[in-house]
C-alpha cells in the first residue's frame, strides 16, 4: 500500500464511506428484486 | 404467407416502451454491464493509488478527487435522467418513463450523500473546514433534500400512476436547482474550486490525473446504469405484483 501522507485519516474515510454506500445500494437492490421475483412466484406467475 | 409476416414490426420506441419487451432486452444487459463496471473499478482504483502522483498543492489528499468527482457528476447525471424521464411521463406519456423516474430517485439520493460526504472529507484538511454554507455545498445538499421529497412522495402515493404526474411536474420545478449547482462556482465567490476538468479551453490537470479520474468516472457511471435497469426491471415486476394481487382479490370477493 502507497503512504499516504499526515491526511491518510480522511483519505482512507472517503473511500470507506462511498464503498460502504456502495455496497448498500447493492445489496439494497438486489434485496427488493429477490423479493419482487419470490412475490410473483408465489402468485404463480412464470414470466418473473 | 405466415403470420409472422403479416406482422407489424415493432419499432425501437415500441421495444423500449413495452414492459414485456423492457424485461428480455434488459435480461442480456446486466451482466455484460456487472463485468464492465467492476473490471473499470478495478483498474479505476489501482490508478488513483498505485498509478497517479501527488498533487504539488494538496499532496495525497487529491485521492478522494477520485471518488468525490464520480459521485458529485451522478448527483446531476441522475437528476437530469430523471427530468428526462419527467418529460417522457408528462409529454409522451411512456409507459417506462415513470418507472425510470421512480427507479432512480433513491439512487440519486445515495450519491448526492456521498458526493456531500467525501468533499466534507476533502473539505477538512484542504479548506480546514467540513463545511461551509456557500453556492456549491448548500446547492448540492438542496438536491439531497429534493431527491429525498421525491422518494417520500412515491411511498406516500397507492396510485403508481397518479403519482407519476405529480412527481413528474415536483421533478420538472426542482431541476431548477441543477444549472444553480453547476454554475454557483461562476456566480458566486465560493470556497469551491471552479471546474477544471468540463472547460471550454481543456482540463486544467495533467493526464496523470486524469486516468484515473475518467477510469472512476465511466465506473461509477455504469455502476449507476446497471443499478438503474435492475431497479427498473423490479418496479416492473412490482407493478405486476400490484395487477396480479388485484386480480385475485376481486376473483375472491366476486
Amino acid at each position: 500500500m502507497i503512504e499516504l501522507g499526515q491526511h491518510a485519516t480522511f483519505i482512507a474515510a472517503a473511500y470507506i464511506g462511498v464503498f460502504a454506500g456502495i455496497a448498500g445500494l447493492i445489496l439494497w437492490t438486489l434485496f427488493q428484486s429477490r423479493r419482487a421475483v419470490a412475490r410473483l412466484d408465489e402468485l404463480g406467475d412464470k414470466r418473473r | 404467407m405466415t403470420i409472422d409476416d403479416t406482422t407489424p414490426k415493432m419499432r425501437w420506441w415500441d421495444r423500449l416502451a413495452h414492459p414485456g419487451q423492457f424485461m428480455i432486452w434488459t435480461a442480456y444487459l446486466i451482466w455484460p454491464l456487472v463485468i464492465l463496471t467492476g473490471l473499470l473499478m478495478v483498474l479505476g482504483l489501482y490508478y488513483a493509488f498505485f498509478n497517479s502522483p501527488a498533487d504539488y498543492q494538496m499532496g495525497d489528499t487529491v485521492r478522494i478527487m477520485y471518488v468525490h468527482v464520480p459521485t458529485a457528476w451522478l448527483s446531476q447525471f441522475v437528476y437530469g435522467a430523471m427530468a428526462v424521464s419527467a418529460l417522457g411521463t408528462l409529454v409522451w406519456r411512456h409507459p417506462m418513463a415513470d418507472v425510470s423516474m421512480k427507479a432512480a430517485a433513491p439512487l440519486g439520493a445515495a450519491f448526492t450523500a456521498m458526493a456531500l460526504f467525501t468533499g466534507s472529507m476533502w473539505g477538512r484538511p484542504t479548506w480546514g473546514t467540513f463545511w461551509e454554507w456557500d453556492g456549491r455545498m448548500t446547492s448540492t445538499l438542496i438536491l439531497l433534500f429534493i431527491y429525498l421529497g421525491i422518494v417520500a412522495l412515491w411511498r406516500a402515493f397507492d396510485d403508481q400512476l397518479r403519482a407519476a404526474r405529480v412527481i413528474a411536474i415536483f421533478t420538472l420545478v426542482g431541476a431548477v436547482n441543477v444549472p444553480i449547482i453547476k454554475f454557483s462556482v461562476d456566480w458566486w465567490s465560493t470556497l469551491h474550486q471552479p471546474a477544471s476538468v468540463f472547460r471550454p479551453d481543456g482540463p486544467t490537470m495533467p493526464g496523470s490525473l486524469l486516468t484515473p479520474l475518467f477510469l472512476m468516472f465511466f465506473a461509477f457511471t455504469f455502476l449507476f446504469v446497471t443499478l438503474q435497469l435492475v431497479a427498473m426491471r423490479t418496479e416492473v415486476r412490482r407493478r405486476r405484483i400490484a395487477t396480479l394481487e388485484r386480480k385475485a382479490a376481486q376473483g375472491a370477493s366476486a
